[in-house]
């Protein structure tokens, strides 16, 4: 009996355990977000406050009314940024599809010699430092004239999402059957038909989500957008973020509030695709 | 017509090998060539000038770029092995939850939205030793009577700086070994369990040799952006105080872009590159490897 209950408190006592921890987890990932949040959305005062306010007194839309109003008021060209980011993140992402396409199309169809070598060597190439990469194309660009403008970033950023949007829809398309395709070729179909017809529509999902990992990667970059966008004219949001910092002093409330706006396209399109995007990454992983 | 003589795959996979040739490709020959070279940003004709093993001879032989170096290993070591365990802690708890876990999954994928530049800002504001989160709620729980100088002082700043890398990418691991959890077979657990193992040693004998190839798949993935730290080390600290933080990423943009000695920088830039390709390979053999052990491979 006594082993019984002492087997009985034991079990509770490792339940509580599993949600305590739990709760301390999910605590430790949400609260440094949740505080960003938090102050995009409160004034300076507070933000500065010692001893600290941890429940907000007053809330108002200051710091966005002063980002988005022009110079004088501290404003930064928000717009301008935004829609940089917006331009070069989604062009080069369209582009790193179609790329990515017709390589994960090779890798999960064709059979060649050295495969997994080309594989790896594609992949070793996204493992260049940002930084160390952008010394050389940073002389390139400046004689091509090539810096500073949209054009440059989107090559670079397609480059730098080629290998991994490869790696994720080989998975995708390693999950349709062979024989799906064979079918649809027997009917009287060409390659390129049965690919557009049979294979596209299954993996769509997949491929959206591929898609949307290297938007994000585009939309968060900042070693090699900070060297190679000079001027408003290309200057992408996170190298924007810096306008809020002088010599000495960073504007909290500011930059917290344009933080704000740089993660809520990111939060949406993230939970729009997590299933799809854990699925593509396990399979093209285990089953490559 | 050679075009027609060339394999379906090599005319797929073209495009990528195109873009990667010009952007990456020709860049790195390039930064190979300039750092045999005194090359300077102010001075152009510089670039002619071949020294072969000066840059190299230079960096090997200066302590400041061992230190930084050492410091990146040992940067990399702490933040993946951390990671790692964390992630996994982190997966093993999310999966016995049974209501509910849709919400804890999304949550747990809150830190993958976030810019690296975006975390640093955050964590520089967190550790501020004056109106930061950590030194106000130590101090207002009495733990700490003064405040402490997280990024003032060298070793607490890489802490910090290890944090904000740990928060940052626990959530890939976790998540990736999460769907490893839930592709396990359930049969070689019940078979364990009959045999009377505990359930120390079903999870060591049978759940963790299953989970090895989706843990290399993080690690595979985790090592494709290593030098991700390069952006929270810039915001957080610059290299300093002292360039006690430097890591060899930072040290190179600093030589590069504030000196102007792009030949020397490229030279730093290399041995950061092979490193960090040295990981990738590593770390994709072994995902061939464990791969080919659990019958998986092609």
């Amino acid at each position: 009996m006594a082993s019984a209950s002492q087997h009985r408190l034991r079990k509770r006592l490792l339940k509580a355990g599993h949600f305590i921890g739990l709760f301390l987890a999910m605590c430790v990932i949400t609260i440094p977000g949740l505080w960003v949040v938090l102050n995009s959305f409160r004034p300076t005062v507070e933000i500065m406050a010692k001893p600290p306010v941890w429940i907000p007194n007053s809330l108002n839309l200051d710091h966005y009314r002063a980002m988005f109003g022009g110079a004088g008021q501290g404003g930064i060209p928000v717009w301008t940024y935004f829609t940089n980011s917006l331009i070069i993140s989604v062009t080069s992402t369209l582009i790193a599809l179609l790329i990515g396409m017709a390589g994960g199309y090779a890798f999960a169809r064709y059979k060649f010699k050295g495969k997994a070598m080309t594989f790896v060597m594609l992949m070793a190439t996204r493992a260049v430092p940002g930084v160390a990469l952008s010394l050389p194309v940073f002389i390139i660009f400046g004689r091509t004239g090539l810096i500073d403008t949209h054009l440059g970033m989107i090559l670079v950023y397609v480059a730098l999402n080629v290998p991994f949007t490869i790696w994720l829809i080989d998975g995708f398309f390693r999950q349709v059957p062979k024989e799906l395709a064979e079918a649809a070729e027997i009917d009287g179909c060409t390659r390129w038909q049965a690919f557009w017809r049979v294979e596209f529509p299954v993996a769509r999902a997949g491929i959206a989500s591929a898609g949307i990992f290297a938007f994000l990667t585009s939309w968060n970059e900042y070693a090699l957008a900070s060297q190679l966008t000079r001027s408003v004219s290309s200057k992408t949001m996170p190298v924007g973020l810096l306008d809020f910092t002088s010599q000495f002093t960073l504007n909290w409330g500011g930059m917290c509030a344009l933080a704000v706006l740089m993660i809520i396209p990111a939060l949406i399109l993230t939970f729009l695709v997590q299933k799809h995007l854990i699925a593509g990454l396990t399979f093209g992983g285990v089953k490559g | 017509m050679t075009r027609a003589k060339l394999p379906p795959w090599l005319l797929l996979l073209m495009p990528a090998f195109l873009i990667l040739a010009a952007v990456v490709l020709v860049p790195l020959l390039l930064s190979l060539y300039s750092s045999f070279t005194p090359y300077q940003l102010t001075r152009p004709e510089t670039l002619w000038k071949i020294n072969f093993p000066f840059n190299y001879e230079k960096a090997l032989t200066d302590p400041g770029f061992w230190k930084a170096f050492g410091r990146t290993v040992l940067l990399l070591t702490i933040a993946l092995n951390l990671e790692m365990l964390l992630g996994l802690g982190l997966a093993l708890m999310v999966a016995k939850v049974q209501r509910g876990q849709r919400t804890l999954r999304t949550m747990m994928m809150f830190p993958m939205m976030f810019s690296p530049i975006l975390v640093g800002f955050m964590f520089k504001f967190i550790f501020n030793d004056n109106v930061g989160l950590v030194n106000n709620a130590l101090q207002s729980m009495g733990l700490a009577s003064t405040a402490i100088p997280w990024l003032v002082d060298g070793n607490l700043a890489l802490f910090a700086i290890i944090c904000a890398e740990v928060w940052m990418s626990t959530s890939v691991f976790a998540i990736l070994i999460l769907a490893g959890l839930f592709a396990l077979p359930q049969d070689p657990l019940e078979a364990a369990k009959v045999d009377g193992c505990t359930p120390w040693q079903s999870f060591r004998y049978v759940t963790l040799p299953f989970l090895m190839p989706f843990i290399y798949i993080a690690m595979a993935i985790r090592s494709l952006d290593v030098a991700r730290a390069y952006d929270i080390v810039q915001v957080m600290t610059g290299g300093g105080p002292a360039k006690r933080t430097e890591l060899l990423w930072t040290m190179i943009g600093r030589t590069g872009y504030v000196d102007a000695r792009m030949g020397y920088a490229n030279a730093m830039g290399y041995i950061a590159i092979l490193l960090s390709i040295a990981f990738t390979v590593y770390f994709f053999l072994k995902l061939q490897s464990a791969r080919r052990e659990l019958g998986m491979g092609d």
